[in-house]
């Protein structure tokens, strides 16, 4: 989102009531046509919801799975993907010309591949177990998968701090030199500080873009929430069931990603730099 | 040309990087059908998401509550969904609700195929962003300059597609490209639903040749390639279309 974007009108309460009673009357008329059509034999739609429920969002019992493991996922990503970005987003206004145009290089390179392409290269040509000295480390799917996706978070989130360091004044630079301070000592303790307000809503921006590419995972044979739905689906074979549960894994993510961008807006529009 | 593809097959032979998809005239040709794959679906999205984009700025604008209360639905939904499980959704669960039609062997057959369904879906996906961002465009033209338009008897349409809309074009030019250049990216995601783009072909391609490494460094340099003559066309458009007498 640009900073200079006006953040759209807030739903309303009224406007989401409204939502919400769509859906029930939604799910209620497609209970009963599908109660119609099978003679009112089978379970119906909301009960079989209902039983799967539980397995989409959490996994299989006494596994990490699910939902649950969409949302670790992407906090993990975030914070690999946040800490290294900050190295090289410092890295892209040093003042050491090599290390500035690699980091350059790098960040261009992983913001201008596709995320899948990406999540494929980490998956197909990292080892599956690390031999340390001796003692094996297992490198599972999800954690592979995790480092595949924060590769884009991390170029990004260098951008974000290159634009962060760059919109404070030179002037606060001058006054430091001025004081003495040395540039890790101004960069530390007088720019960084005032950087973070400013990065917070787009890294929020970029962690809720995170956890809607969380399901790209499935492609890669994770037990996420798309893999699981789709298990489901296959254990029912039902038609009728189709829209129910892709709609409900909609749901899950709706739920959680909205407030994320609510919040993200509401943030921009408290930090924004006046004029 | 042929000198070239012997010289990659003495490379294979010799060294061991296996360019098969260049030298080989079936890898090549099916990796070749594949970019041009990406590259379509790319393009009638792209011209597909702008319309939505327009069409949806100016539905905002119209007095009627709830025809903006249903747009803004629109965006915050496709906003807030993740891409992937919109395009399964598309596919898998209104496919089959889609009336069949005869195709020439007298067969039924689904009225859209895996393409036409990702054409659709990261669409209405770009689109939504779209809207929002000519939205910020439409607003930050200058109320006198639409009062202007009122004034010498243009239509509401007429003042959006006269003087509105070109002046707002302009002004969201960089943030459209963005979500453009994004939406490129993301044509990668059809390859869940088996369109055959190319990174569908490529894991083909790479599962019969046994070549990951250097098939994935081809796609990789496939992609930065389309990207960067796309960002190149765009920023020489966003010059063409500069309006004087703003920025620096």
């Amino acid at each position: 989102m640009t900073a200079g974007s006006v953040p759209a009108p807030l739903l309303t309460p009224r406007w989401l009531a409204t939502a919400a009673l769509l859906c029930c009357a939604a799910l209620a008329a497609g209970e009963a046509w599908a109660q119609l059509q099978t003679g009112g034999t089978r379970p119906g739609v909301l009960a079989t919801l209902w039983k799967w429920t539980p397995l989409v969002l959490f996994g299989p019992p006494r596994e990490f799975g699910g939902f649950a493991l969409n949302i670790a996922v992407s906090f993990l990503a975030m914070a690999i993907g946040t800490l290294a970005g900050l190295v090289l987003g410092l890295g892209l206004v040093s003042n050491f010309a090599p290390v500035r145009r690699l980091s350059w290089l790098v960040t261009q390179f992983f913001r201008n591949s596709p995320w899948l392409v990406l999540l494929f290269f980490v998956m197909l040509l990292t080892p599956f177990q690390l031999r340390v000295a001796g003692i094996v480390i297992p490198l599972p799917g999800w954690l592979k998968a995790t480092v595949g996706l924060s590769l884009p978070i991390m170029a990004n989130v260098a951008e974000i701090v290159r634009g962060a360091i760059n919109s404070i004044p030179t002037g606060q630079w001058e006054s430091a030199e001025s004081l003495a301070f040395s540039r890790l000592q101004t960069l530390w303790r007088i720019i960084l500080p005032q950087c973070v307000k400013r990065m917070i809503p787009p890294w929020m921006n970029w962690y809720a873009i995170l956890t809607m590419a969380t399901p790209l995972i499935s492609i890669v044979g994770v037990n996420d929430a798309m893999t699981l739905t789709q298990d489901a689906l296959a254990a029912e074979q039902r038609s009728e069931l189709l829209m129910p549960m892709y709609t409900l894994l909609l749901f899950f993510f709706f739920v959680y990603c909205y407030p994320i961008a609510r919040w993200t807006i509401h943030l921009e529009r408290r930090y924004a730099v006046r004029n | 040309m042929d000198a070239l593809w012997d010289l990659l097959r003495h490379v294979h032979d010799a060294y061991g990087v296996n360019l098969v998809h260049f030298y080989d005239g079936f890898e090549r040709g099916r990796l070749l059908r594949g970019m041009w794959t990406t590259v379509k679906l790319a393009a009638i999205c792209i011209a597909f998401s702008i319309l939505i984009g327009i069409v949806g700025a100016w539905l905002q604008t119209s007095r009627l509550r709830i025809l903006k209360a249903a747009v803004q639905g629109y965006i915050q939904f496709f906003r807030n969904t993740p891409p992937l499980v919109q395009m399964y959704f598309f596919y898998f669960a209104l496919g089959p609700q889609m009336p069949r039609v005869i195709n020439d062997f007298g067969v039924p057959q689904p009225m859209f195929g895996s393409f036409e369904w990702a054409v659709l879906s990261l669409s209405f996906f770009a689109g939504a962003f779209n809207v929002e961002i000519f939205r910020s465009g439409v607003e930050a033209v200058q109320k006198a300059t639409v009062e202007a338009a009122d004034s010498l008897g243009f239509s509401r349409w007429q003042i959006y597609r006269y003087v509105v809309l070109p002046l707002a074009v302009r002004i969201c030019l960089p943030a459209l490209n963005n979500n453009l250049v994004n939406l490129a990216k993301t044509t990668t995601q059809a390859y869940a639903i088996a369109v055959p783009e190319t990174l569908f072909v490529a894991s083909q391609i790479w599962s019969d040749r046994i070549n990951v490494l250097e098939m994935m460094v081809t796609l990789l340099t496939f992609y930065l390639l389309m990207v960067g003559v796309f960002v190149w066309a765009m920023t020489r458009l966003e010059r063409r279309l500069r309006v004087p007498g703003f920025g620096q």
